[in-house]
């Protein structure tokens, strides 16, 4: 009886998948990796999406990711998404009722969009998270067009400063108080604000959405104080919702993502882990907290420490923590770069390290005395700096620290 | 191996400069420089640089 390679069985074609596959196979057998993907495309680049891809017709081909050779070896099945898994049969089953064996499991489904739970025309809403999406909202997003973006984080604000862009009237309606509240709290979410006012977008904050009105499309929006606008286009961009259901039934812990420890590995029986956004997993350079987090290079991240945690697993070896994250993360709203590390949202206390909040500025997030995150607006060449005061303090407050990408 | 950065593309995240400091780094007057050249030694850290580029502008040309 010849021994085969362990079957390492990869659902989801994403940036984290593409990564995780990568790192594995250019340590083991690439033949024995075989990456699911529901969408029709190779691993392709999300963040454009919302940006410079929305501004001309989107194509899977201008915004595919890079792929190392190595991971041409491996099997890959796109357009054909995974509805259930058993992991005591270590099986897995396919829409078109194929049924695919594993030994290794490694969840990369990521999140699709929330949706506002209103009746109303379905004509004329629209969310951005696929490729398929931006080619449907793209060529709605005409001059002069009337757009009401629903929600501020990273997607609604992005997407308000293309919609400008492109020479629409753009109104933002969101619950927060600021944009951009969530992560970087009320003052930078109002220097935030404040670049997206100068350029004509009038912000509802503290409101929600009471109606959707029109027959086939959308024509209007009421707010919950009463206001009435005038809607072409409407974009959902309130948050995301984790694709666990296909895992669901197992016993895996799927309340918000797929629970993992701090290697990635999921539950206790068959080896089951998760990257990228649908990962909710303790970042020890923080706390023990399990958290969900949705950046584009936590994606990269968690799939490249996943895959050392696999391999050691397939050794017989204890998986270890060999580096720590410290999340770096950004966004692009017309000229301005907002950037960030660490994770400002775990802060208390803010305080101004340089600038000003209309000009270019780099703002600390404190927990107690130690500095847990940089938020920088126009500074990208001071972000390295303030990513090593991160690291500082994180040793100073008594952390032992070896973060990915070193201490500088 | 010899690489090459678009320039058109580089919007200064900066994160090749943490996966690689011997081959990116930034200049006094804070532009990016990099080894053109590269030795094979270093084949993983322009390798972890070129998968971390958020706009994609780096490639390994020979």
């Amino acid at each position: 009886m010849s021994a085969r390679s362990p079957r390492v069985v990869v659902v989801g074609a994403s940036l984290s998948g593409l990564r995780f596959a990568e790192a594995l196979a250019a340590e083991s057998d690439p033949g024995s990796i075989l990456v699911l993907g529901e969408e029709p495309h190779v691993p392709y680049n999300r963040p454009p999406l919302s940006k410079g891809a929305l501004t001309k017709p989107p194509s899977p081909d201008a915004v595919a990711l890079p792929r190392r050779s190595v991971v041409d070896g491996a099997g890959w099945r796109l357009g054909e998404p995974v509805v259930a898994a058993d992991l005591a049969q270590r099986q897995l089953r396919l829409r078109d009722g194929d049924v695919v064996s594993f030994d290794v499991l490694v969840a990369a489904t990521g999140v699709r969009p929330r949706r506002l739970p209103l009746p109303g025309p379905a004509g004329g809403r629209f969310v951005l998270r696929t490729v398929a999406d931006a080619a449907a909202l793209h060529p709605e997003l005409r001059p002069g067009a009337r757009v009401v973006v629903v929600g501020a984080g990273f997607l609604g604000c992005e997407v308000a400063a293309t919609a400008v862009k492109l020479g629409c009237r753009v109104d933002v309606v969101a619950i927060d108080e600021e944009p951009m509240f969530r992560p970087f709290g009320a003052e930078v979410g109002a220097a935030i604000r404040r670049r997206h006012e100068v350029r004509g977008v009038r912000f509802h904050l503290g409101r929600g959405v009471a109606a959707f009105h029109g027959m086939d499309r959308v024509r209007g929006v009421s707010l919950d104080d009463g206001t009435e606008l005038d809607a072409d286009v409407v974009i959902e961009a309130v948050g995301s919702l984790p694709n666990t259901e296909w895992l669901a039934g197992n016993g895996l812990d799927l309340s918000d993502g797929v629970l993992t420890d701090a290697c990635f590995r999921a539950g206790f029986s068959a080896p089951v882990y998760a990257v990228g956004d649908v990962a909710r997993f303790p970042n020890p350079f923080f706390d023990e907290v399990p958290r969900r987090i949705e950046h584009w290079n936590l994606a990269i991240d968690t799939g490249r420490a996943a895959a050392r945690s696999v391999l050691a697993e397939l050794r017989g070896a204890q998986a270890t923590v060999e580096q720590q994250i410290v999340p770096y993360f950004w966004s692009d709203q017309y000229e301005l770069k907002i950037q960030a590390y660490g994770a400002p949202g775990l802060g208390t206390r803010t305080e101004l390290l340089e600038g000003a909040l209309d000009d270019r500025c780099a703002v600390g997030y404190y927990a107690g005395r130690r500095l847990v995150g940089v938020a920088l607006l126009g500074l990208p060449r001071a972000a390295m700096t303030y990513r090593g005061r991160i690291v500082e303090s994180a040793a100073a407050d008594g952390w032992a620290v070896t973060p990915a990408g070193g201490t500088r | 191996m010899r690489i090459d950065v678009n320039r058109d593309l580089c919007a200064d995240h900066g994160q090749c400069v943490l996966a690689a400091a011997e081959v990116f780094r930034w200049a006094a007057d804070g532009t990016l420089e990099f080894e053109a050249t590269p030795s094979e030694d270093v084949r993983d850290g322009v390798e972890l640089a070129i998968d971390s580029c958020p706009v994609q502008a780096i490639r390994v040309v020979a």
